[in-house]
């Protein structure tokens, strides 16, 4: 389980987040949405570390995170997978260099080793005959894979996705969601998924939060996503004609 | 106060990347890919200009001593001495500085603004002394190998241009060269060279480690790189010189 308590953080003179406080259950996809530019990301970079914080505090399974030196957060962060918005993969490694980075960095597996759990984890995301492509050869989605790949070599208790879908067609868009949610289930690790496409609530929203403005503005789930009555919600989520379409009367 | 503000922020930089390297097996390997990339990669530009710089050199000094109280050997002597002392350490590292400070810059700069930094930090690997660190350790390192054959090279460019134009004979030149020799000129040398390979890699690199924004923002931090550790080349050189040769 994930805490993040009372978070605001600025940037300057203007408020980013304000008086945040999100709880991110274990073994379920949760899910952090809103527009853009309301503070979704910020959020996520918050809970993992990469920006600091005025006030507040997070807590990976009651530890208090935010308060650890950098050599503290360490035990923590080998815990922790992320993927991000671009993918993030290193341009001057294959694919199979970059899952057995973290492997190589962090355990001390033999190159034999590592090479079989690298092809397990490209395996485990449908996978295959990537190993000695560069970032550059591989389209969006496997790249998305890819990184999702690495996020997993360590087994992590924690996955952190930042908009996962994004620039992707529906069908991989999906196949992406999938994954995550049986990922998820498979390792039982607390998940959190930054975005702003729909189709993903409904998929895998098992907890959702919109964030508004800089601050929590509801939060609940996929099936009572679509019969909230809150204005600003309702805008976001109804804001396609295929989303009018599931609209309840 | 802007310039403090970097400066300030130079030096916590520098003492992140310092910090205790997390796995040297890997900074080992990262270091031998930099000795490449950064210098048997720029062997070629250093060989070319060397070469065409001593033979300027010489021509020019050629037909500067008109006077025939100066025998002819001074020319290879002067030549050498402008070489070792000045062009071979300072005006190769400013060249190295725009072809590798900008490559190191642009390098970090793409991978910060693609989150591959990031990418770095959340998995809990200190990205500055992973990024940086093996860069400056190798051009410390290999640098001073390329002034050397700079050196060589562009004394026998100067022997080429010399002798080929007819302004001095081999003998004249040869016995130039090893006139007046001392080696603490070579290790002043080497010392600014050592000097100058840490400012390249460590302002380009601060460069590119702090780039926010796109791609644009990229080519800025690629070129500030250059233009800073070029100034800096400059003012050290200055420095240096006063305290090991005044």
């Amino acid at each position: 389980m994930i805490e993040g308590i009372n978070i605001t953080k600025r940037f300057g003179d203007r408020i980013v987040l304000e008086n945040v406080t999100v709880r991110f259950d274990k073994g379920k996809t949760n899910l952090i949405i809103g527009q853009s530019g309301m503070g979704k990301t910020v959020l996520l970079k918050c809970l993992v570390g990469l920006f600091d914080f005025e006030q507040g505090e997070v807590f990976y399974d009651n530890r208090l995170f935010s308060k650890m030196s950098f050599t503290e957060k360490k035990s923590i962060r080998k815990e922790i997978g992320m993927l991000f918005q671009g993918g993030a993969l290193f341009d001057s490694m294959t694919a199979e260099q970059n899952v057995m980075f973290p492997l190589t960095m962090f355990t001390t597996m033999l190159p034999d080793e590592k090479r079989d759990r690298a092809n397990f984890c490209l395996s485990r995301v449908n996978l295959e005959n990537v190993n000695d492509m560069l970032p550059s050869e591989l389209s969006g989605g496997m790249k998305k894979r890819v990184a999702i790949a690495r996020a997993i070599a360590l087994n992590p208790q924690y996955l952190f996705c930042d908009e996962p879908n994004s620039g992707l067609d529906p069908q991989t868009a999906n196949l992406i969601d999938e994954l995550i949610k049986e990922i998820t289930l498979e390792y039982d690790i607390t998940t959190v998924v930054v975005t702003h496409d729909m189709n993903s609530v409904l998929e895998i929203g098992q907890k959702v939060y919109f964030i508004y403005k800089g601050k929590l503005w509801w939060e609940g789930d996929r099936d009572n996503i679509l019969h909230t009555v809150n204005p600003e919600l309702k805008a976001f989520v109804f804001n396609s004609e295929l989303t009018r379409r599931l609209k309840p009367v | 106060m802007k310039i403090l503000y970097h400066f300030g922020r130079y030096l916590n930089l520098l003492l992140k990347v310092f910090k205790q390297p997390e796995k040297r097996a890997v900074y080992r390997r990262q270091f031998m890919i930099e000795i490449d990339n950064l210098g048997y990669a720029s062997a070629g530009i250093v060989a070319i200009i060397s070469v065409f710089m001593g033979a300027v050199l010489t021509i020019q000094m050629a037909f500067n001593i008109d006077s025939p109280l100066v025998p002819l050997y001074t020319i290879g002597f002067a030549t050498r001495q402008s070489i070792v002392l000045e062009f071979a350490p300072t005006i190769i590292s400013l060249i190295l500085c725009g072809k590798v400070g900008s490559r190191i810059a642009s390098e970090i700069g793409t991978m910060r603004v693609t989150e591959q930094i990031d990418a770095l930090e959340v998995m809990g690997i200190n990205s500055a002394s992973f990024l940086i660190l093996p860069k400056i350790m190798a051009a410390m390192f290999v640098f001073p190998f390329l002034i050397m054959m700079s050196m060589v090279l562009g004394v026998a460019g100067g022997w080429f241009a010399g002798t080929t134009t007819g302004l001095i004979s081999s003998y004249g030149y040869v016995y130039g060269i090893q006139s007046f020799f001392h080696m603490y000129d070579i290790w002043y040398a080497l010392t600014k060279t050592v000097v100058f390979a840490f400012i390249i890699t460590s302002v380009s690199a601060y460069h590119g480690y702090y780039t926010k924004g796109g791609a644009l923002e990229v080519g800025n931090a690629s070129t500030s790189g250059v233009v800073y550790s070029s100034i800096a080349i400059i003012f050290a050189n200055l420095i240096l010189t006063q305290l090991l040769l005044a």
